[in-house]
């Protein structure tokens, strides 16, 4: 693939260069983090004791302010690790295959929460902790994906090619999300359709709805946390010969 | 608060186990989610630091 045929802008390169991202991620990763403790804080906090309980489900709904921001950013994970990886192979850059590999465990474990808080959730609504409907058994697919993409990154030791194949798996594997995002409306489903459309005002009154809006920004500024500090714990794995590295107050103490 | 007592907000009308269950799974997971990085980092470091001292 001829890169001049694809010019991309200066700071996409300069983020494929391992020195640069170290830094740039480094006081970036401090502003996410903070976001996301004040968010999540007060959103858990409005959702769980201040909002009003629901006409139908009682207060087994506030389930909602953990399951749904989990069953988003399950997706969203998945999508950024297919891309990452998708970007390393294009521009064959290590970068990226380590942002890629950054997403995997924290991936799998917002489809885990979404899949048992959902379960919990179906118990008093539904009657039923589980049912094969459409979205549930494609997101229990989605945390099988995962996990083959984490088994995968691990049996294979030389990392480049590691990249290689989990990207490969990661972007085949983004064909399920679709599958999730539209199986409330392509199949009779038991799971009820989108709380959250980005171009339709919310069917459920503002109270109801703000305190959802800052737990699911708060998770995504908790994943680009993680996703910055697992990026640059690589480098530090495999950067150890350079002496910017060597030289680096983080490893000097100074 | 929508609840007159922190003993309401506990029991929530029965479904208190159902939610607190939920918020714990939440908290848990993405906690190790946090320490679990952390501590990579720590050992990351620690290997560097080792390299480093090994070589000057």
């Amino acid at each position: 693939m001829n890169n001049d045929k694809w010019r991309m802008p200066k700071w996409f390169h300069q983020m494929g260069s391992p020195k640069w991202f170290y830094e740039f991620a480094g006081p970036l990763q401090l502003w996410f983090a903070l976001a996301a403790f004040i968010l999540l804080s007060m959103g858990i906090a409005w959702g769980v004791a201040f909002a009003p309980a629901d006409y139908q489900q009682g207060n087994s709904f506030r389930i909602l302010y953990v399951h749904v921001p989990a069953a988003i950013l399950s997706q969203s994970v998945f999508l950024a690790m297919a891309v990452a990886g998708a970007i390393g192979l294009i521009w064959k850059m290590k970068v990226a295959f380590m942002v890629a590999r950054s997403c995997i465990a924290i991936g799998a474990s917002f489809t885990a929460i979404a899949l048992i808080t959902g379960a919990i959730w179906g118990k008093p609504t539904w009657g039923a902790y589980w049912v094969w409907d459409a979205r549930l058994t494609s997101t229990l697919i989605l945390l099988f994906l995962y996990a083959g993409v984490m088994a995968l990154n691990q049996a294979i030791t030389e990392r480049n090619t590691a990249g290689k194949a989990t990207a490969i798996l990661a972007i085949v594997g983004s064909i399920n999300i679709p599958i999730i995002k539209y199986s409330v409306e392509w199949w009779n489903t038991l799971h009820q359709s989108s709380t959250f459309s980005l171009t339709q005002k919310p069917s459920m009154p503002a109270e109801m709805y703000l305190p959802l809006l800052l737990t699911v920004i708060g998770s995504y500024c908790l994943f680009a946390f993680v996703l910055l500090v697992r990026t640059r714990n690589q480098i530090l794995q495999t950067q150890t010969q350079t002496s910017w590295l060597q030289q680096h107050p983080d490893v000097t103490g100074t | 608060m929508y609840f007159e007592s922190i003993g309401d907000l506990i029991f929530m009308a029965g479904h208190g186990k159902y939610v607190w269950t939920c918020y714990g799974v939440f908290i848990v997971l993405l906690g190790l989610n946090l320490v679990s990085a952390k501590r990579q980092r720590n050992k990351a470091l620690q290997h560097v630091k080792a390299l480093t001292r090994r070589q000057s």
